[in-house]
């Protein structure tokens, strides 16, 4: 292992690393931008030009607010709820193919972290994982509305994740592979799997907002009934990190579906270009106007569809999606059958 | 028994069909009348900068009126105080002197005139109750303050400007 590559390697994961916390920085103000168009309001505009430096604000005044832990808290889980989340929301993006190979200094620089077999396999460990930071920190609170959050927190997870996982054999039976960057790149051009796999992608997508515990499926912090969820305790930064960890997770899991069913790096009529390191940069830019849409239809529904009850939570979960996302296996199995993919 | 407005709405409760039920052409609906709202103009006053037209009768600050020579019409008489029915004002009157007749108009007038801003209600009663017209509730909304003395408006927030 040269020199070259660990540097290489460590300019991508810190320029992944800032651009998704940057994005994450973003999202918070575009959400409450957004939240005031589609509300016939302006949104937040003080401070700086449209208010763009709102985020800068809000960051200053979480780090600045007064630490509380609670007396009866386990204080070793009380903090390592918030970090959980937070850890487990930025290694996600490290399997992530974020465009083509550059080729700098005669070198081939993969625009990858990780380019690992099991790419999907990591992706859901790691979400997974996301439940912890939830529970650990509802239940260190010794608070019972933080509690009942991350109760509910986790068997909402736990449902969802089958039907996530179901709808994604599917997608897998047509690929054949589990590594995102074969993946995007059996999409070049326009041969999106979204195509083919229409079922499979709103199945994918419910389950991804239900994951990222957004709107219509933010019972883990439902403020109606459970004050503020598992974040009830918490204040000042690790708050922050609670809430900063769901814009990262909405960026990565926005990420995700556009390398999976959107084409990821791919645009059309991307063999056109002669250059390598321009259509890869091309490439990148496609990606990122998928990512930025995805996060801005995240935002839409947010504006939109109430929240469900808890037991139509469930209901769907279960007796809804699970069932949908079978039929869909047995449907693309058919398809393979017939068609031969 | 026919209905007397006709706008009464029967409400049946009806089995959902199966679009109904599975919600995506409501959700679709939905999504499409949030966009229309995303691209209506924005209703927002920018209120520093901008401000909405008062009505013709709106009641805000109080201002000391003069007459027309600038001489203060106020002879403390106290009834504004009197049908103050938030007793928000208090007034300590004082004799005219020789040579202040360009000053004020009649021989007594309010040397200390206060008004409670926290107490206010704005109810305009002050203004009705005012037999030389000497006091209008026709300045702007009352301004936010820190501390409580900043509300206690004396006659050197309340006197109307001389007109040269």
């Amino acid at each position: 292992m040269d020199i070259a590559f660990i540097i290489e390697k460590l300019i991508l994961i810190s320029a992944i690393l800032g651009i998704s916390l940057v994005i994450a920085m973003y999202t918070t103000l575009a959400e409450r931008k957004f939240a005031g168009f589609f509300q016939d309001r302006v949104g937040p505009n003080r401070a700086g030009p449209w208010g763009l430096l709102q985020p800068l604000a809000d960051g200053v005044k979480l780090f600045t607010k007064e630490e509380i832990i609670p007396t009866h808290a386990n204080t070793f889980l009380f903090v390592l709820g918030p970090s959980l989340s937070m850890f487990t929301a930025c290694i996600t993006t490290a399997v992530i193919p974020w465009g083509q190979d550059l080729f700098l200094f005669g070198r081939q620089v993969s625009l990858q972290v990780a380019d690992i077999n099991v790419g999907v396999l990591y992706v859901f460990g790691v979400v997974s994982l996301g439940v912890y930071g939830v529970m650990i920190g509802g239940w260190a609170s010794n608070n019972k509305f933080s509690l009942l959050a991350a109760v509910r927190s986790a068997s909402q997870n736990i449902s969802y994740e089958i039907a996530m996982g179901l709808s994604i054999i599917a997608l897998l039976m047509m690929t054949g592979t589990l590594s995102l960057r074969e993946i995007s790149e059996q999409q070049s051009g326009m041969n999106w799997n979204i195509f083919y796999q229409p079922l499979g992608f709103l199945i994918f997508m419910i389950c991804s907002f239900a994951e990222t515990n957004r709107t219509p499926f933010d019972l883990p912090e439902c403020e109606t009934e459970l004050v503020g969820g598992h974040h009830t305790e918490y204040s000042s930064m690790k708050l922050g990190f609670y809430l900063f960890a769901e814009y990262i997770n909405m960026f990565v899991s926005s990420a995700i579906m556009a390398s999976l069913y959107f084409g990821g790096y791919n645009y059309p009529f991307m063999h056109l270009i002669s250059n390598p390191n321009v259509a890869a940069l091309i490439g990148v830019a496609a990606f990122f106007t998928k990512i930025l849409l995805f996060i801005f239809f995240f935002i839409w529904v947010r504006w939109t569809v109430p929240r469900f009850r808890y037991d139509q939570l469930m209901k769907l979960g279960w007796k809804v999606l699970i069932p949908l996302a079978i039929v869909n296996i047995a449907l693309t199995g058919a398809g393979i059958l017939i068609f031969g993919k | 028994m026919n209905s007397l407005t006709n706008r009464k709405k029967v409400l049946v409760s009806k089995q959902m069909n199966f679009w109904e039920r599975i919600y995506l052409p409501a959700i679709i609906n939905g999504l499409s009348i949030t966009m229309k709202h995303f691209f209506k103009k924005r209703t927002t006053i920018y209120y520093p900068e901008e401000k909405r037209t008062f009505s013709e009768n709106f009641r805000g600050l109080h201002s000391l009126k003069r007459d027309e020579n600038g001489a203060e019409r106020c002879t403390a008489c106290g009834l504004c105080a009197l049908s103050c029915p938030a007793e928000a004002i208090t007034m300590t009157a004082a004799e005219r002197k020789p040579g202040e007749e360009h000053l004020y108009r009649e021989e007594k007038y309010a040397s200390v005139y206060e008004i409670n801003m926290l107490r206010c209600i704005f109810c305009g009663f002050c203004e009705e109750a005012c037999p030389k017209a000497a006091i209008y509730l026709d300045g702007d909304i009352a301004k936010a303050g820190y501390i409580r003395d900043e509300f206690i408006f004396g006659k050197d927030k309340l006197t109307e400007p001389v007109i040269k």
